[in-house]
Parts: structure tokens; C-alpha cells; sequence
């Protein structure tokens, strides 16, 4: 008897060995702000969407396991490309997701590309990481400058708001953001009268609003994020900047930069975003799910970028068996239809912008608003096709290589 | 309108005003740096997240207490100034025999943590705080508006700078302090007690920090960092003006606000590196500060 069962257990053992060693073993890494001022917008929300999909995603159905790690990368490119390195070399990181801060962003791209892994961007805006700057490696799932200037500059001029002063955060995002705006508003028969780059993380913006008041421009471009756009805004009230009937066109504002505003100060705004956690049901059980692990908070679309890409992303690598290399899991993210609970069914194209529908929103006012985190309301919805830049105008090499 | 530079002449007026207000946190700010390093030789790194425990203060009173603005003007610093206390017992002055460097690391310590944990609780983004009913709205001077809340944010703290200066350097009070920083032995032996006022100190300088925390909630986004975004640059200003300097603290304040406010017209890109600059050319030539007394 004895012998058997030993004989019994070491074939068990066996086999779970062997199941074991079969495993796809898939190293994600979130890479974002973890404690500054695009925390909220991403940062430990992204962390709590990548898990989330995993969870959704069911590794162990495919064969797989899949780990999830996390760093904090300061909004320093530096700090950022020394992480990626770290995952890439010593941690076997197969991609990275998230990395809001766009010249962080294009740091990691780099170093990605270099290393043959994934990089999938959903905090990062500046659309050079689809156009000049693309790269085999790279998914860029949320949104992008281009695609903001185009939803809420194009929807401005055309009602009247054809002169424009920019408030520029003195970086590759906002320097991209302005340049694209200003692109879309003259096409439109608009005129940019001026602008004032501000460094990153400024608390006193009144100087550049009354810059601003004094070019007289009809509207004022922020083209800044996060506390940045809070506190133009609020300094903007104060300093009658609307009472004076210029208006303010947050040209990237997230759902917690009005909840940290209150809807007294940011009614009226118009912004374009491409997810909303009060659009439809799927969303708000999902808004809900991950209101679990971040009570009192609302998921942005960056947090909910993260969960589509991932899933995405999983996916591809589940098709292929394999997330050895980058650039082929990244084709089959491109050859494979996006389908998923937030962002419905798309494409991932050929320079790595995934195309869907963005939409055009308007902050509610305070008594409009029936229960927390209800800001919006919807104005527009621009179709897939139109929402991002045509692959001609991208400049991107992969496009005409192709 | 005449110009001035190439910037026309209301323009200019308008960015010094504004300057002359940022001026005044970074007066009220460093000021209380002052007084603490002044009395207890200390260099407070907690400033900031005393600042920003002010503002939050001034929220959460409003928010769950409904108490408004003018009475967070003089609770909050009260409360503030108490949690100074409690640091100052439980820690401070444990190190006062030490090196400053120990008390710098701790407070840097601490301010970490308060930090740290206000984010945990409240997130990044911030929270809204709006302008008292009495103040809302502005005035239109000619060459600028100028909001009705920032001229009560440079009148008051100017009182205030005032007052703090009046009380160190022309009353007993005052006197008592600076002797005991002087010689706190000799001090004692008057029957005075120090330690006792050395903790008062540290309360009252604190109590500046979370007044300014106050009154930069209507204008400034409520976030935990707010006090790590400006602290960097108030150290900057007490180093320029001189440690330990209560007029130097003040003057360099109000100076330095205005130069950053004209930065802001000329080159934009270099309004958070103009007050470093001038920080190393005031450490080249005068190394104790501009109003220092000296290494």
C-alpha cells in the first residue's frame, strides 16, 4: 500500500510541475502617478482597473498567470525610463500600461521599443506617440491631443468662439495640445491671438489670466491638466474671467478635476472625452466594481483605458501563447477587434491609436446634478472614424511603410 | 497708455499688484519659518503640511460643521497651532540639544507623513472651497480687476506681518523671547519659563502657517501637496531674507512675490526658477542674507 500512494504522489507531483512549467507567465507593469497631481486621475485607480481585468480576463482558463506591479514615476521622464529599464531587465515586465505625463511617456516608448516589450498608453496624451514618435510597440487606447482639439476646438469655433488665447503647460503634452488645437481652430476659420507657457504644477495662475483677459480673445484654451486646470479655473471665477464673457475651453478635463472644482465653479464647461461611468449600465456596474477598492471616488476614462487594454492586450497574448515578443503581440492587438465592456467594439491601428466614439460633454450645473459624481451631460458624439486623425495626416513611418 | 519695457503700463501695474498678493502668503509663510527658527532654532519643514492641514481645516469645518470662513480664520489656526504643540512636546524638544540638522530631518519626516496620509484620506485632485459670500465679486481699478478677495488677503496679511513683528521686537513679551533664545539659562534663572514659551512659539508659528492655509483655500486648489508646491519656494525667501529675520522674512516676502509676478510677464517658462536665481546670487554675496546678522 505504501508504495503506491508515494508512487501516486510523485506522479501528482508530476504533473502539477508540468502544468506549472506549461503556464504563459505575463508581468504587467502600471507605471503612473501615483502622488501628485494626476493621481486622481489615474495612479492607484489604474492599478485597481489592471487587476480588474486580469480578474475578468480568467488567466488560469487560458493557461496563464498573470502578475500585476506597480511604480511611481514622479512625472520624471528620468525617473520613468530608469522603472521601465528595471521591469524590462531585471523584473521580466512584458508591458507597461498607463504612464499619464506625456514626456514621461514618450521616455518610456523609447526604452520599450528598444527592448522589443508592449507599451500600453492610456494616461499619456500627446498624439506624437501615434505620429511622428510611433512605434511597433505601442497602443495608445484612450484618447489623444489630436482627438481632444478636434472634439472640443472644433465644437467651440463653429459656435461663435473663433478667437482663442492658450494657457500652455510648458511640456510635450501641452505644447502638443496647443499645436493641435491651434490646427483645428484655424481650419475652422478661427484665429489664436496668442499664448503664455506656465512650468508644470504652478499654484498662482492669475498673472496669466489677466494675460489672457487683456488679449481679449473670446476663449481661453487651457491646454494643461489635473490640479493645473482646477486652478485656473477657480482663479478664472474669481477674476470674472466668464463674467467678462470669455470663455474657458478645458481642453483636457477629467471627471475629478470637476468633482475638486464642485459644479458651481466648472458648470457650463464643454470637454470632450471618450468614457463616462454614468453612460450606460455596463459602465456604471463597472464604476461600481471599482468604487469597491476607491470608495468615494469616479473612475476617468484613463482608469477605464487601462482596463480595456489590458483585457485587450491579454487577449492577443492568449491568441499568440506567448508574450515573448512585444512587437508581434502588438500585431495581433492590431489583426484581432476590439470588443470589450467600456469601449465596445474598435480597431487598433496600424500607427497604434485604437480607435472609438469620443463624445462631447457639457458639466452640468449644480441643481441639474441628482446624485454624486452625476456632471455631465452629453452634447455630441463624434464617431470613431472622425474622432481621431486621419492615418495620413500621422506622419508616423509605420504608416507608409505599410 | 504709455509703455514700459514694451508691455503696456496697466499691464505692468496689474502683475505687480498680483505679485504684491502672492507676496503676501510667501511673507506670512516665511514669516512664521522666522519666528520658529528664530526662538527655537529649528528649520520647520513641516511648514507646508501645516499650511495645508489649515486649508483642509477650513474645509472640513465648513463641511461638516457648516462653519464658514471667518470663524475657520480663528479656529483653525487654534487648532493647527495645538497639533504644533503636541509635536513640539512629544518631539522637538527632545532634539533641542541636538544638532538642527535632526530637528530638519524629523520635521521633513513628519511633513512626509501628514502628507501621505491626507492624500490616502482625500486624493490628489483637491477639493473645492469657494470665496466668502461678503467677498465675492472685484473692482475694476483702471488697469486692472482686481477681486475683492485678494485685496483682503493683502490687507489682512499685512496687519498681520505687522502685528508679529510689533509683538517680537517692541514688546516685553517679545523682549522675554528673544532673550531666552539669547541665553536661555540666565533666562530661566529670572524665574521665566522657557521651555514653556519656546512650545508657545512653535504653536504660534504654526498657527501663521495654517492662517495662511485659511486664507489660501478660496483662491488656491485644497490638495494635499499645495504645501510641498510652495514650501520649496518660502524656504527660498527666508534664505534670502536672512534666517531667523522677522523684517528681512517679510520684506523679502512681499519683494520676492512682486519680481516672480514680473517674471511672469517677461518669461513665463522661468517664474518657478527666477527666486533660485536670486537665492544663489544673495548666497554668493551675502551669505547671511539680506537682512541677516550675520554668520
Amino acid at each position: 500500500m505504501r508504495p503506491a500512494v508515494s508512487v501516486a504522489f510523485a506522479v501528482a507531483a508530476l504533473f502539477a510541475t508540468a502544468a506549472r512549467a506549461d503556464d504563459i507567465n505575463v508581468k504587467i507593469g502600471v507605471l503612473s502617478d501615483m502622488s501628485s497631481l494626476y493621481a486622481d486621475i489615474s495612479g492607484p485607480g489604474s492599478v485597481v482597473a489592471a487587476k480588474m481585468a486580469v480578474q475578468d480576463f480568467n488567466p488560469a482558463a487560458h493557461g496563464m498567470k498573470v502578475d500585476v506591479v506597480s511604480a511611481d514615476h514622479q512625472n520624471k521622464p528620468d525617473v520613468g525610463s530608469n522603472i521601465a529599464r528595471q521591469w524590462y531587465d531585471v523584473d521580466h515586465v512584458d508591458a507597461i500600461v498607463d504612464v499619464p505625463t506625456s514626456s514621461v511617456a514618450l521616455a518610456v516608448a523609447d526604452v520599450t521599443r528598444e527592448k522589443n516589450k508592449v507599451f500600453l498608453i492610456s494616461g499619456a496624451a500627446t498624439s506624437d506617440l501615434t505620429g511622428p514618435k510611433c512605434s511597433p510597440n505601442n497602443v495608445h487606447w484612450t484618447y489623444d491631443t489630436w482627438m481632444l482639439a478636434n472634439g472640443t476646438g472644433k465644437a467651440l469655433v463653429k459656435t461663435g468662439g473663433d478667437t482663442w488665447f492658450f494657457i500652455t503647460a510648458d511640456y510635450a503634452f501641452g505644447h502638443a495640445l496647443e499645436r493641435d488645437t491651434t490646427n483645428v481652430v484655424q481650419a475652422n476659420g478661427g484665429k489664436v491671438l496668442g499664448s503664455v507657457n506656465v512650468p508644470l504644477n504652478t499654484p498662482d495662475f492669475s498673472s496669466y489670466l489677466l494675460q489672457a483677459q487683456a488679449s481679449k480673445a473670446k476663449i481661453i484654451g487651457l491646454a494643461n491638466a489635473g490640479g493645473d486646470t482646477i486652478n485656473a479655473i477657480k482663479q478664472g471665477a474669481e477674476f470674472g474671467i466668464t463674467a467678462g464673457g470669455q470663455h474657458f475651453a478645458g481642453l483636457l478635463v477629467f471627471i475629478s478635476d470637476v468633482e475638486a472644482l464642485g459644479l458651481k465653479t466648472a458648470q457650463g464647461l464643454v470637454l470632450t472625452s471618450t468614457w463616462y461611468w454614468d453612460m450606460n449600465d455596463a459602465n456604471r456596474a463597472w464604476a461600481k466594481r471599482w468604487q469597491a477598492e476607491r470608495p468615494g471616488k469616479f473612475p476617468t476614462m484613463v482608469v477605464a483605458g487601462v482596463y480595456s487594454s489590458v483585457l485587450h492586450y491579454l487577449k492577443a497574448v492568449a491568441a499568440l501563447k506567448s508574450a515573448a515578443d512585444g512587437k508581434a503581440v502588438v500585431d495581433k492587438m492590431k489583426a484581432m477587434p476590439t470588443d470589450d465592456p467600456l469601449f465596445g467594439k474598435g480597431t487598433v491601428r496600424v500607427d497604434g491609436t485604437v480607435t472609438h466614439p469620443a463624445y462631447l460633454f457639457e458639466v452640468k450645473k449644480p441643481e441639474e446634478s441628482k446624485y454624486p459624481g452625476d456632471d455631465f451631460k452629453l452634447r455630441a458624439t463624434i464617431p470613431a472614424d472622425e474622432a481621431f486623425r486621419p492615418l495620413k495626416d500621422d506622419n508616423c513611418p509605420l504608416v507608409t511603410s505599410n | 497708455m504709455f509703455q514700459i519695457f514694451g508691455i503696456p503700463s496697466q499691464a505692468l501695474f496689474g502683475q505687480l499688484l498680483l505679485g504684491l498678493i502672492n507676496g503676501s502668503f510667501y511673507a506670512l509663510l516665511s514669516l512664521g519659518l522666522a519666528v520658529i527658527f528664530g526662538m527655537l532654532n529649528i528649520i520647520n519643514f513641516t511648514h507646508g503640511a501645516q499650511y495645508m492641514m489649515g486649508a483642509f481645516a477650513a474645509y472640513l469645518l465648513l463641511q461638516h460643521l457648516g462653519i464658514n470662513y471667518w470663524a475657520a480664520l480663528v479656529i483653525v489656526p487654534i487648532i493647527v497651532g495645538l497639533t504644533g504643540i503636541i509635536v513640539e512636546r512629544l518631539f522637538l524638544q527632545q532634539l533641542q540639544k541636538l544638532d538642527p540638522l535632526y530637528g530638519l530631518l524629523l520635521t521633513f519626516g513628519l511633513a512626509l507623513i501628514i502628507e501621505g496620509l491626507f492624500r490616502n484620506y482625500y486624493g490628489s485632485s483637491g477639493l473645492p472651497y469657494g470665496v466668502p459670500d461678503a467677498l465675492q465679486g472685484g473692482r475694476n481699478l483702471g488697469f486692472m480687476f482686481l477681486p475683492n478677495y485678494r485685496a483682503w488677503v493683502i490687507g489682512f496679511s499685512l496687519v498681520i506681518c505687522f502685528a508679529t513683528w510689533f509683538a517680537i521686537e517692541r514688546t516685553r513679551l517679545g523682549s522675554y523671547l528673544r532673550a531666552a533664545t539669547e541665553n536661555p539659562t540666565l533666562v530661566r534663572a529670572f524665574g521665566i519659563n522657557v521651555p514653556r514659551m519656546v512650545m508657545l512659539t512653535y504653536g504660534f508659528g504654526v498657527a501663521l502657517a495654517a492662517l495662511a492655509g485659511v486664507m489660501a483655500a478660496p483662491i488656491y486648489n485644497v490638495s494635499p501637496q499645495m504645501g510641498s508646491d510652495i514650501i520649496i519656494v518660502v524656504f527660498a525667501v527666508v534664505v534670502i531674507g536672512g534666517m531667523g529675520s522677522i523684517m528681512g522674512a517679510i520684506i523679502t516676502g512681499f519683494t520676492l512675490g512682486i519680481v516672480e509676478g514680473l517674471t511672469k510677464v517677461f518669461f513665463p517658462e522661468a517664474s518657478n526658477t527666477v527666486i533660485f536665481a536670486i537665492m544663489i546670487v544673495v548666497l554668493l554675496v551675502r551669505p547671511a542674507g539680506l537682512f541677516g546678522r550675520g554668520a
